[in-house]
């Protein structure tokens, strides 16, 4: 195996503790060797590829161990459609309100960028908050277009519940992490034999809700942090119960996950919210894997109260260069940003082709900016 | 976006807290927090939300990460996350008189 570049400077600083970061890596090389074949495991998490492509775990991963990212981008699972929504919405007069990210992703034929230059008011926020509170201080509509997964929508459901003003609607494109996972498991081609759970989303559903899909599929789910250290120590987890053939669910992230998650969140997230099937870009259409306001809020809701006409977008053949775009494999687990002809040359984050490009938790971003297998 | 970054809570006003992230004083709201929270506490924010309170014997090993990634420059992506999720909550002013 591979030495550990854990000498001073820089490298210093990628574990806090270089002695577990090498027995962890042991452990593991150890583990695949025994095992004797190549184990694919993925993470839905963009936080854990920035972390992992950031302090160059991979080049420390035995061969016969393969981690793949999955669709752990919301912005990047946002569909055409919903972006196509909200642009209508946007050149329609409409104030639209969202998270940066979400500007630049691309419609049919435009991206909320691309109305901002044509005279549309698009407002960046950071929090939902921010969101009413733009509505407070004007008297125009204002549309809270709303992208996350569950962690994200908790703070949408928040601010539905907190009396916001008449003139605030929320065009939810939210997402909902387990359902997705039940499709990826079951994409031939894929063959994932565990996954590798994203501790903050975790901390609001609680690593018990993988009960369920573990028991379906026998394929073993590991919660996990952020650190290096924990996600080494999870793949390390991950891997033994893959070689035990045991599926179960682990939490490895026990100071920031509990079984039951966190009740207060939960309930506010689901008196707001009910889940509905939809497509996710590049993926697949996901059996409950749409977070929409339910009926009782249908005043707040922006599809309801608005005619959101997208057909006008629809003028015209999509550009070429987003057909030869594979974002969609990539979030699959079956291609790697490395596989597109268009990566780094035709789509770049100034410009970016796909939506994998446009977030910093998209895959191709992050290998973008820090190499998917870097040499340390 | 998924990265929630840690901060002391200073007050609690209501149902916001002034909330100390790494020297950045900010406001942060408490309507979906798992426990109640007093000054002194930790919270982990996402999106101007706190959405859990840290366990006391947690607290060191969970901003490690981020005082790493603290260090960081500007341009470094992750490091944008954390101080963008800090930037998600609104100015929190002064502590108040008790």
């Amino acid at each position: 195996m591979p030495e550990l570049a854990l000498g001073g400077g820089v490298r210093e600083l990628r574990f806090r503790d270089p002695e577990r970061a090498r027995a962890l890596s042991r452990a593991l090389a150890g583990l695949c060797g025994r095992i004797g074949r190549t184990v694919s495991v993925m993470h839905v998490c963009g936080s854990h590829e920035q972390s992992i492509a950031k302090f160059g775990l991979r080049s420390i991963l035995p061969k016969g161990l393969n981690v793949i990212m999955g669709p752990g981008c919301p912005v990047c699972v946002t569909d055409v459609p919903e972006v196509d929504e909200a642009v209508a919405l946007a050149l329609d007069g409409k104030i639209i309100a969202t998270y940066g990210d979400m500007v630049r992703v691309p419609g049919t034929m435009k991206s909320l960028g691309d109305a901002q230059a044509e005279g549309a008011r698009i407002e960046i926020i950071y929090s939902a908050a921010e969101a009413v509170e733009l509505a407070r201080d004007t008297t125009e509509e204002v549309v809270f277009f709303a992208s996350g997964f569950e962690t994200t929508a908790v703070a949408t459901a928040a601010v539905v519940l907190a009396d916001p003003p008449p003139n605030f609607s929320v065009l939810s494109a939210h997402k909902y992490i387990p359902p997705v996972m039940e499709i990826v498991a079951e994409m031939p081609g894929t063959r994932v034999e565990g996954f590798l759970a994203a501790g903050h989303a975790a901390a609001i559903t609680g690593s018990d809700i993988f009960e369920r899909f573990v028991e379906h599929h026998r394929i073993p789910v590991v919660v996990a942090g952020f650190e290096p250290l924990d996600i080494l120590a999870g793949l390390v987890k991950l891997v033994e119960l893959v070689r035990d053939g045991t599926p179960r669910v682990v939490n490895m992230f026990p100071r920031c996950v509990s079984p039951e998650g966190n009740r207060n969140a939960q309930a506010r997230l689901w008196r707001v919210f009910r889940t509905v099937g939809g497509n996710w870009r590049g993926i697949a259409h996901v059996p409950n894997g749409n977070l929409r306001l339910r009926d009782e809020f249908a005043p707040v809701d922006a599809r309801r109260r608005f005619e959101i006409d997208v057909r006008r977008l629809w003028n015209h053949a999509p550009a070429t260069l987003t057909q030869a775009c594979i974002c969609g494999d990539i979030m699959a687990g079956i291609a790697s940003p490395g596989g597109c002809p268009l990566f780094g040359s035709e789509c770049t984050p100034d410009a970016p082709v796909g939506a994998c490009m446009v977030s910093s938790e998209g895959t191709c971003k992050i290998w973008h900016q820090y190499g998917g297998h870097p040499d340390l | 976006m998924c990265l929630g970054v840690p901060g002391r809570v200073l007050e609690v006003r209501g149902q916001t807290a002034l909330v100390d992230f790494f020297g950045i004083r900010r406001e942060t709201r408490l309507d979906v927090v798992d426990q109640p929270v007093a000054p002194g506490d930790y919270i982990l924010n996402h999106v101007g939300f706190a959405i859990r309170k840290i366990p006391e014997a947690e607290i060191l090993d969970t901003l490690a990460l981020y005082e790493l990634l603290l260090r960081e420059a500007e341009g470094d992506m992750m490091a944008a996350d954390v101080r963008g999720e800090i930037g998600a909550a609104p100015p929190g002013g002064e502590v108040s008189d008790a």
